[in-house]
């Protein structure tokens, strides 16, 4: 077995089980995930070449604590200095790291910290990615909103005083299609002050539709740049496709969105290679597109539904610490996004450090957020695609932003 | 003696203080204090700050009496800058509006061509237009005839705390544009503020400087005691600075003496 993450499933067809097997066991039988399937648009760019070369020459043992003491006293940080930060060496170092990140983040954010929740309308999807809750052959409860369970959704979200949202969806382009996500953003417009988007990657003319649909940010994590264990992770479905994922900022980018979000999933891999990869990522794409507004998450593994040994295996927190602030003294201009997978004492801490925008509120299943809110009945929900570690409300999160000196944003964003 | 009576004049108001005070990185509890503190009558904010819902609306921190400053952050053209004027308007901002359009996000320098577009259409509808600018003397005099009510010319990148790192070119500014020269992003210190003054800007414009700062509403009364020192000195005239040593009267030309 390749992996540890595998959930069986006692409810499948035999068909389905053989296949899961099958999929699992036999490398030989699933799809190349560097070729792309047919619709998938191709765009002419250099950045993921660009990205797998340094990652490929990036040796982070052979880093001392010379070339961390260099990278943390020369005013601009090199990508050579953030390999730097990203090492073991610099791990003595992280005192520093956060005092450094924390006049950067001062400098370009001041105290600010924003706030958003997350809204997953569907948890429908047909791809096979082993570690994720939502995956087409865990047995879990499926669901998808209709648009009047959507508003409603957004009526209690909006009541709660949140001002952003981020809509998500599992990656099934035959339940969750974009017209469907389209309705869902026009309905946000209503509520919201801005609607980001969370789903399966699109072409060009996709994101545009959803763009003028009220979308204006596009988050798409990448899980991990390793190509050898994305393909031993993502087993079937569209999401094997590692170079159309990779190239979905671009695209949303050329079609008009005003920002992309950036992630590995930590723990999937070299956590410090995958860190490398996405900071790269986002610092070429903020080269070719200097307009856009760009930000990075740092999502590490949680447990999920039927597997609750998941786990963020070597990155504990003082490593993610290690590679926000990393991140932040590379980018100090730079959105970076903690979410509930975090816990209050830690992300509370991180805000003071790097960290510009938390989600707070949160649900990660489907329809529930009438109960989670109010309390009371609710009708049928989906599951959720991951165990959060802090559940607490907008008015919790928000005093707590306050009480460390920090101040809590709603919105800082206009559609023009 | 000058004259007490040294004002600011802009938008056909009269203005006592010459410190205009940002307000969108720190806690909206502290915008009181900061303004009484720093004396300031020109408090700017972000429109798109301002654009919420009930919950937490800028607007409510800002102490009776200061004049806002709009800015349009997040305009990458000058069509959405005007937009976002106008906008601002409507939310009962009044009709001064500080021009900021960026299209680079890393470093958020100005895009020149843009702002003067902007400035002559918004001055135009009555706009009080102060633009913030990269400070480039032809641009300035095309700000100027497209009716920009000041110039506001950046020190140093925005945030950046690096002082007068355009000091030559802003002195050219102030010395061949008519119009009030606002030094505007990059100043860190009081004594930069002061020096800025020195040279004859008409105002400094503050934010991060602040923010970031310990005791924000002491930085604020060391920022307003800068800005009225560098103020004083450049009414007073500087006297001459002497590259090194002391020196005679007349070195070069006292053999013309009878």
């Amino acid at each position: 077995m390749e992996n540890k993450f595998i959930v069986e499933n006692k409810g499948l067809s035999p068909a389905a089980l053989r296949r899961k097997t099958q999929l699992e066991t036999d490398p030989s039988c699933r799809t190349d995930c560097m070729k792309y399937e047919s619709g998938m648009e191709v765009i002419n760019s250099d950045i993921k070449d660009r990205v797998l070369a340094q990652v490929a020459g990036y040796d982070y043992g052979k880093y001392t604590a010379a070339d961390v003491k260099a990278a943390l006293g020369r005013s601009r940080c090199t990508a050579e200095d953030l390999k730097a930060l990203l090492s073991p060496a610099a791990e003595p170092f992280l005192e520093q790291m956060a005092e450094r990140a924390r006049i950067e983040t001062g400098r370009h954010f001041g105290n600010t910290v924003y706030l958003f929740t997350p809204l997953y309308i569907a948890n429908y999807c047909e791809n096979y990615c082993v570690y994720c809750g939502f995956n087409c052959y865990n047995d879990i409860a499926r669901m998808r909103l209709d648009e009047s369970r959507i508003e409603r959704e957004m009526q209690v979200i909006a009541q709660s005083g949140m001002e952003e949202i981020l809509i998500l969806t599992g990656e099934s382009r035959e339940k969750s299609d974009i017209k469907y996500i389209g309705a869902a953003c026009k309905l946000a417009r209503k509520y919201f002050r801005l609607v980001g988007l969370e789903i399966y990657p699109v072409n060009t003319d996709e994101y545009r539709y959803l763009h003028e649909c009220g979308a204006d940010y596009v988050t798409v994590f990448q899980e991990t740049y390793d190509i050898n264990k994305y393909g031993e992770l993502h087993l079937a479905g569209h999401k094997r496709v590692w170079p159309y994922r990779f190239d979905a900022q671009e695209r949303a980018l050329k079609a008009g969105m005003r920002g992309v979000a950036f992630s590995a999933l930590l723990g999937l891999s070299d956590f410090r290679k995958d860190a490398l990869a996405t900071a790269l990522h986002a610092y070429y794409i903020q080269r070719k597109y200097p307009h856009a507004e760009l930000s990075l998450s740092c999502p590490r593994l949680r447990p999920i539904i039927n597997n609750d040994k998941i786990n963020p295996q070597d990155v504990g927190e003082k490593q993610l610490c290690q590679i926000i602030c990393a991140y932040r003294i590379f980018m100090p201009y730079i959105g970076i996004t903690v979410s509930s997978r975090e816990s209050a004492k830690f992300r509370n801490g991180i805000v003071k450090i790097a960290a510009t925008k938390i989600s707070a509120g949160v649900s990660t299943g489907i329809g529930d957020h009438e109960k989670k809110y109010k309390g009371g009945q609710q009708g049928e929900s989906g599951d959720e695609q991951f165990e959060i570690a802090d559940g607490r409300s907008l008015e919790k999160t928000y005093e707590e932003i306050e009480e460390e000196g920090l101040q809590p944003v709603l919105n800082d964003y206009l559609y023009v | 003696m000058q004259d007490k009576q040294d004002n600011l004049e802009l938008g056909g108001r009269t203005f006592h203080s010459r410190f205009i005070l940002g307000s969108g990185k720190y806690s909206l509890k502290l915008i009181r204090a900061a303004v009484e503190y720093a004396g300031a009558e020109i408090v700017t904010l972000a429109v798109r700050r301002a654009n919420t819902k009930e919950t937490e609306n800028i607007l409510d921190y800002m102490p009776k009496g200061v004049t806002l400053l709009p800015n349009t952050s997040g305009a990458r053209n000058a069509e959405e800058a005007v937009r976002i004027a106008r906008l601002a308007r409507e939310l009962g901002c009044g009709n001064f509006v500080k021009i900021e359009i960026m299209r680079d996000f890393k470093y958020l320098l100005p895009d020149n061509a843009e702002t003067i577009k902007a400035t002559r259409i918004l001055a135009d509808e009555g706009f009080v237009v102060l633009p913030y600018m990269y400070p480039d003397l032809n641009v300035a005099r095309d700000l100027a005839d497209a009716g920009a009510a000041a110039v506001m010319p950046l020190a140093a990148p925005i945030g950046s705390n690096k002082g007068l790192a355009t000091r030559e070119f802003v002195q050219i500014l102030i010395d061949e544009i008519d119009l009030p020269v606002i030094v505007d992003a990059g100043i860190g210190r009081p004594s930069q503020a002061c020096e800025a003054m020195e040279m004859g800007a008409a105002a400094i414009m503050a934010n991060t400087a602040l923010a970031t700062a310990g005791d924000l509403p002491l930085m604020a009364s060391a920022f307003k005691l800068a800005i009225e020192a560098g103020r004083k000195a450049y009414l007073a005239g500087l006297g001459r600075v002497l590259a090194r040593g002391g020196s005679s009267s007349d070195p070069l030309t006292g053999f013309l003496r009878d």
